[in-house]
């Protein structure tokens, strides 16, 4: 029943180096070094590390927003669409939310018919007709947050969409984000630094190190979808992943030289 | 008074119109008495102004010369704003671009009106054409320099969600750039009418034409014809604020609506 996301194939990441030219008397910054892994079909995958370790960059290569830098991304077969929700909510101020999302798809295109279910479905529909500044931030978020979905994108990047919210309007975005993914399952690469939220929305949680950031742990999140809104059981999951012998090892020692 | 009180906006409207009205009839008074003091011809008052503005416009004369300045004011207005946004977008978009001319651009907004203007009919003669470009030239690096700021500004994490959601060129200037920019030009339209009025009638009284509110005001001037020089300058600066009202403030508040 639920409308799957046609691109079969994974995707691939390579990057062998992404460095930041010197600017002003600052040495060349190099963020990335070496990171890649593949991303199976329909897999939610959330990239984790701390502040700066060069996870948003990555984001912005795989979303091509970035393109000098040395290695490799291959989204995989038959073209795939591809959507970024931005940190930030980025919709135009002088057009009102629908208009967000209706500029957002092709004119007469049918998606465009289902912009007011899924404005509904974010609790829009009172503020829909609104410029976005008149809005609350959690209100933009989750314009944002449905002017990706009603994409339809067989891969579907994400910046912590839900940084400096309060925690209640984090929580439900991502309640909104896990059901809006159930029932429409698609690949998804999602950075953030909380690990609440990693162990909540993830199928499978990378880590990367701080520095010139390299993968360092890369695990898989063992709760069923019903699970994940239980916050004991992703307590339990987030100490098993982050507080283990080995993730301490291989995560929080890495420091940068 | 009392100025901590909210007022609505009509209120607002109405409080600020009696300023004017306040303002403006203080000064029609303050102008009657010094010319009664003088009784010089060289300083006529309102009354005697508003005679000639009669017989002006009694006579059509008014609406002949005020229609030909009006139709050379447009004309380089638009011209200035068309040119002046091509170069300063162009500037604003590309750095390397903009360091080389930049000093250009300074070089134009330092050039005297009156040499443009002199220059102009010399090498170009003393054309309806050569009138509307010399505006025009005076005009446009102060419109360039606007429209250059407006580019710089531009957000460079809109055109990557435009870029995102394949927004397209024609998509992108239409919802992404031109409104970024329409509050600079609005303001550079505001400032520009102004400006392209006043150096219209320098021309027109200049290059020798036997048209326009200018002209009128050079040859009452031969003859120190001071109430009809004062008739002009006050029918013209009735209509420039006519325009402004009516025209370019709703303008500006449109393209602001959606601010909070």
């Amino acid at each position: 029943m639920a409308p799957v996301s046609g691109s079969g194939s994974p995707v691939r990441v390579r990057v062998k180096r992404k460095s930041f030219a010197a600017i002003g008397g600052r040495d060349e910054n190099v963020v990335l070094t070496d990171v890649s892994f593949d991303v199976a079909p329909r897999s939610f995958v959330v990239l984790t590390g701390p502040s700066g370790c060069g996870k948003s960059t990555l984001l912005n290569i795989v979303a091509g927003l970035d393109t000098d830098y040395e290695g490799d991304i291959d989204l995989g077969s038959g073209s795939p669409q591809m959507t970024f929700i931005f940190q930030t909510p980025r919709l135009l101020p002088w057009r009102t939310i629908r208009e967000n999302l209706m500029l957002s798809l092709p004119d007469g295109d049918r998606r465009q018919d289902g912009v007011d279910a899924i404005l509904d479905r974010v609790g829009l529909t009172e503020a829909k007709n609104a410029y976005p500044e008149r809005t609350s931030l959690g209100m933009q978020r989750r314009a944002a947050l449905a002017r990706g979905f009603i994409q339809e994108p067989d891969i579907l990047l994400m910046d912590e969409p839900f940084v400096s919210l309060d925690d209640p309007t984090a929580h439900g975005l991502r309640e909104l984000l896990v059901d809006l993914w159930n029932s429409r399952p698609t690949t998804v690469m999602f950075v953030t630094h909380d690990r609440t939220e990693a162990v909540m929305l993830g199928t499978r949680i990378l880590r990367l190190a701080p520095g010139s950031a390299s993968i360092v742990a890369d695990e898989t999140v063992r709760l069923s979808p019903a699970e994940r809104t239980d916050r004991e059981k992703v307590q339990a999951e987030l100490k098993r992943i982050f507080e283990s012998p080995a993730a301490d090892h291989n995560g929080a020692g890495v420091s940068q030289g | 008074m009392l100025p901590a009180r909210k007022t609505t906006a009509a209120g607002a409207t109405i409080e600020r119109l009696a300023w004017t009205i306040a303002s403006l009839a203080t000064f029609v008074a303050l102008w009657a008495m010094a010319a009664a003091l003088s009784e010089s011809r060289h300083l006529p008052g309102p009354d005697k102004v508003l005679e000639v503005l009669g017989q002006e416009a009694a006579s059509g004369a008014l609406w002949s010369n005020m229609s030909i300045t009006m139709v050379r004011v447009a004309c380089a207005f638009f011209l200035a704003m068309l040119i002046g946004t091509v170069i300063g977008i162009f500037l604003g978009s590309y750095r390397r671009a903009d360091k080389f001319f930049d000093s250009w651009l300074v070089l134009f907004l330092n050039l005297p009106a009156l040499v443009i203007i002199a220059l102009s009919y010399v090498w170009l003669g003393t054309t309806e054409l050569t009138a509307i470009l010399a505006v025009a030239v005076n005009k446009i690096p102060n419109v360039a320099v606007q429209m250059r700021e407006g580019a710089r500004q531009l957000s460079r994490d809109l055109s990557e969600m435009a870029h995102v959601y394949n927004f397209g060129p024609w998509k992108t200037l239409r919802h992404v750039t031109l409104p970024q920019l329409a509050p600079f030009a609005a303001a550079a339209a505001r400032s520009g009418l102004a400006l392209v009025w006043k150096i219209v009638l320098v021309v027109e009284a200049l290059g020798g034409h036997a048209t326009g509110v200018g002209h009128q005001i050079h040859a009452a001037f031969g003859n120190y014809d001071v109430p009809t020089i004062l008739a002009y300058a006050l029918a013209f600066i009735v209509v420039i604020q006519i325009v402004e009202f009516g025209v370019l403030q709703p303008l500006q508040a449109r393209v602001n609506k959606w601010r909070r």
